[in-house]
């Protein structure tokens, strides 16, 4: 007899979602998680969920949130699938306030939605400044229930390796390691959901957490598997720089009408709130008078940049604008945003409530990631399936804040049925593929093990890593030329070469978490030239890619999704069309005041 | 590191469970806004010991680095705590570093917390819905009882609570604080008091409420200010409340 069976990678909001969906439709669930899935990165998730509820009777609907997300994301995200997206916003709001989210509530006792980024309207629900935490929790309380209820198999402390794949290259489940015991085992499965989430680490400092590697999208890659819009990662305007991590300050803050501004006189040295409000330079403000502090990140992140580098207006002559909050009444900043005013407190050591915040921009999210197709979130190899940050489906070349929340569920939504579909309709089952499919792959990966633990030589991953994280910051991120894209693929080629010699300075079997790191490394660096490359081919500016040799939007020839191929050990890109059937393009103006 | 200011940090060693466990001390150039986990990194990326001698890096737990995913709790010089929010200028030198005891140690610094989630699935933590599709919103919330319930959700399970509860050891199966916190969490939401008797029960139960010593030593550590005192005396009176309604009319 043939019982359908689905692996879920990843537990965050995109993969708790897709195994939910998986169980609820009775076909048995195997979840494989890093970390245990409460501690996933969707964890710091801030300021909202974005649904076109219309509560403040201002006229919103779910068409206004497709035309905010598509003109947000520069008119490269297919249309169709953002559409469904924001038509399912308002009841994934419901379901996650029947699961019992925290969100805040009106005196009706109504949920409450604030204004956000990239629109003008209030679309934005929220917990305190904690909502992505807030909904992880809980989803992992209903796939607890699951799992009590003998559903979902969860594998937490389990690292994906590779996808196993039979002769006609068809996924039938997957290889794993136990980050404890360092085994190697293969999963036999029918299809498999990759919910595998950022891939901050690729910058080195980002907002990302530690397990944001993008690892098993890169291995999926190389595997066969096509990426998709790789070089559209935005940074966020305001995270405090750190040197472990970049903490994000949510865009709620200047939701609920935090002001960015910088000392008009260069390098003024005084302390913030003794600087008269006439000597004051609210850059935002001014330059888009419609939606202020609230324009795309993009925008607000190359504002800042222009502040800094070119103006050299940087708050105190450093590297920094002010993020201030000091003129809302205290008892609204701790009911709606202690969650990050408690960061910078405890990381910073000053309170935001008496004193404006210094920020700078950090790399914070990938548009990019696993190609999949328009209506069943299938990947181009059967069985492959993929939802969340780790997909490129819903954001285009910008996307907008608290998008990524619905993003995510509406991915596992989308991805736990269609991999159900295909489950049962497939004519044998896991159970009927030969043991020698699974044993090849598993003998291939113990073998990568072997030889890493074995080699003697001088190279320190971490170091390799923090170069990688570097060159990628200063060259892929907000400004790009090509000189400099094609100096940073060099140099990613000569640490893939110096890859060859690391040491891991640990050759024990338990717990060997280099081990681990560096196998993500080899991964990672192969993505970064995927990036790069991408965006060297890109000769043109639309939302986060921003080249200042062609500034503009060239629809004629980029209106394109990029498709990256891994051909024989190398990096190729295909373009395909867009679809715009629901907003034509138009240009993209944030700074016009109607 | 003559002349130059520098970090010195004294980890607990251990290689796997049941191996004997040993101290070594580094030592790191300084920089501003140093955390623990850096120091971590540092070691990680020039593994070698004060004296001089070859080591291996040191396995811990961490994830998003802005306390708020509860993975790099650890003792920091003697108090549990995470380990991203130990600013390294705000600590005495040398910074010592211990796994948290309440739990199996795996390697070093990093343990097997487990056991809290599994007390998570034993006092049904979770609010019991019919199902993902469109039944439409959910319950109205006063905006004062979800200014109640929400600090309660902001428990990161870094397991701090229990490493301080004199109760939790290996004489009770104690769930301590941070657990019977979530049960009064899911009895407080309007759903979820629909199966507050089942949560109840569980909480009478072994491990259960009446563990509590009441030593208070959890509400000092939490990270979260989370009033886990008062969840647990709440949780408490629930209990007596339900066992007295079932003597009398069971």
């Amino acid at each position: 007899m043939k019982t359908p069976k689905v692996i879920v990678v990843g537990g965050g909001l995109a993969g708790l979602m897709a195994a939910i969906r998986v169980a609820e439709s009775g076909v048995a669930t195997d979840l494989f998680s890093i970390v245990p899935v409460k501690r996933s990165h969707s964890v710091c998730a801030q300021g909202g969920i974005n649904a076109a509820k219309n509560t403040k009777g201002e006229g919103d609907s779910t068409d206004k949130h497709l035309d905010d997300t598509v003109y947000g994301g520069d008119f490269l995200a297919n249309q169709a699938p953002v559409k469904r997206m924001c038509d399912a916003a308002p009841g994934i709001i419901d379901l996650l306030d029947r699961m019992g989210v925290m969100f805040n509530r009106t005196p009706e006792g109504n949920l409450d939605y604030r204004r956000f980024g990239g629109t003008l309207y209030h679309r934005t629900a929220f917990a305190g400044a904690t909502t992505g935490q807030q909904i992880l929790y809980a989803l992992d309380e209903q796939v607890r229930r699951f799992e009590a209820e003998g559903k979902v198999t969860k594998y937490e402390g389990w690292t994906f390796l590779s996808a196993v794949l039979d002769d006609a290259g068809v996924c039938r489940g997957i290889c794993a390691m136990d980050l404890k015991t360092m085994e190697v085992r293969t999963f036999p499965a029918d299809a498999a959901i990759f919910c595998t989430g950022g891939i901050g680490a690729i910058f080195g400092r980002s907002t990302n957490s530690v397990v944001c590697t993008g690892s098993a999208q890169s291995a999926l890659f190389q595997q066969g598997v096509h990426y998709a819009n790789g070089e559209f990662i935005q940074v966020h305007p305001t995270a405090i720089p750190g040197e472990d991590k970049l903490r994000l300050m949510s865009e709620s803050a200047r939701g609920e009408g935090g002001r960015i501004w910088v000392p008009k006189q260069p390098g003024d040295s005084r302390a913030p709130l003794t600087i008269p409000k006439e000597e004051r330079f609210y850059f935002l403000e001014e330059w888009y008078p419609k939606y202020g502090n609230l324009v795309p990140r993009d925008v607000a992140t190359r504002a800042i940049h222009r502040i800094v580098f070119e103006e050299k207006l940087g708050a105190g002559g450093d590297a920094a604008v002010y993020l201030d909050l000091t003129h809302i009444p205290r008892e609204v900043l701790n009911r709606k945003l202690e969650g990050i005013l408690e960061i910078y407190e405890k990381f910073v050591g000053l309170d935001p409530r008496d004193e404006p915040m210094k920020v700078f921009p950090g790399m914070h999210y990938t548009m990019g990631g696993i190609w999949i197709d328009n209506d069943h979130a299938a990947t181009n190899m059967p069985g492959i399936y993929a939802a969340g940050e780790c997909e490129y489906q819903y954001h285009g070349a910008n996307r907008l804040g608290a998008n990524s929340l619905v993003s995510c569920i509406w991915g596992g939504m989308v991805a736990g049925p269609a991999s159900v579909k295909y489950a049962k309709g497939l004519d044998k089952g896991w159970e009927s593929v030969p043991a020698t499919i699974f044993d090849r792959e598993r003998q291939k990966q113990e073998q990568v093990n072997e030889s890493l633990v074995k080699q003697d030589g001088p190279e320190n991953p971490i170091t390799i890593w923090k170069e990688m994280g570097a060159w990628m910051t200063e060259h892929v991120t907000v400004v790009r030329h090509n000189r400099n894209l094609e100096n940073t693929d060099a140099k990613l080629r000569e640490l893939l070469e110096r890859y060859r010699r690391i040491n891991l300075s640990d050759r024990t079997k338990w717990s060997n978490q280099t081990l681990s790191f560096a196998r993500e490394l080899y991964n990672m660096l192969v993505l970064a030239r995927v990036i790069t490359l991408g965006a060297a081919a890109r000769n043109e500016s639309r939302g986060a890619h921003y080249k200042p040799d062609c500034p503009d939007r060239d629809d004629k020839h980029w209106l394109k999704t990029t498709r990256a191929v891994w051909q024989g050990g190398e990096i190729r890109f295909e373009y395909d069309d867009v679809d715009t059937s629901l907003v034509p393009p138009r240009q993209r103006r944030y700074d016009m005041t109607r | 590191m003559a002349g130059k200011k520098t970090v010195i940090v004294r980890v607990k060693r251990q290689a796997a469970p049941g191996q004997s466990v040993r101290w070594e001390e580094y030592e790191m150039p300084w920089r501003p806004s140093l955390n623990v986990i850096i120091c971590l990194r540092d070691i990680a990326e020039n593994p070698v010991t004060r004296d001089g001698q070859k080591t291996t890096p040191v396995s811990y737990d961490a994830n998003c680095l802005e306390e708020v995913c509860g993975a790099c709790a650890m003792i920091v010089n003697g108090r549990p705590r995470q380990a991203c929010s130990a600013l390294v200028d705000s600590l005495q030198q040398p910074i010592r570093l211990e796994p948290l005891t309440k739990f199996p140690v795996i390697r070093d610094l990093a343990v097997d917390r487990n056991s809290m989630f599994m007390n998570l699935r034993r006092m049904k933590a979770w609010v019991p819905i019919d199902g993902t599709y469109d039944l439409g919103e959910g319950p109205r919330m006063s905006a004062e009882q979800q200014e109640k319930a929400y600090p309660l959700s902001r428990c990161i399970t870094c397991g701090n609570c229990l490493e301080v509860c004199p109760q939790v050891n290996q004489h009770t199966q104690f769930v301590g604080a941070a657990i019977l916190s979530q049960v009064r969490l899911f009895n407080m939401h309007p759903t979820g008091a629909m199966h507050a008797r089942e949560r109840l029960e569980a909480v009478m139960g072994p491990g259960g409420v009446a563990d509590c010593a009441n030593a208070q030593n959890c509400v000092e550590v939490c990270p979260k200010d989370i009033p886990l005192t008062e969840s647990i005396a709440e949780v408490n009176r629930q209990a007596i409340k339900q066992s007295v309604m079932g003597w009398l009319f069971g």
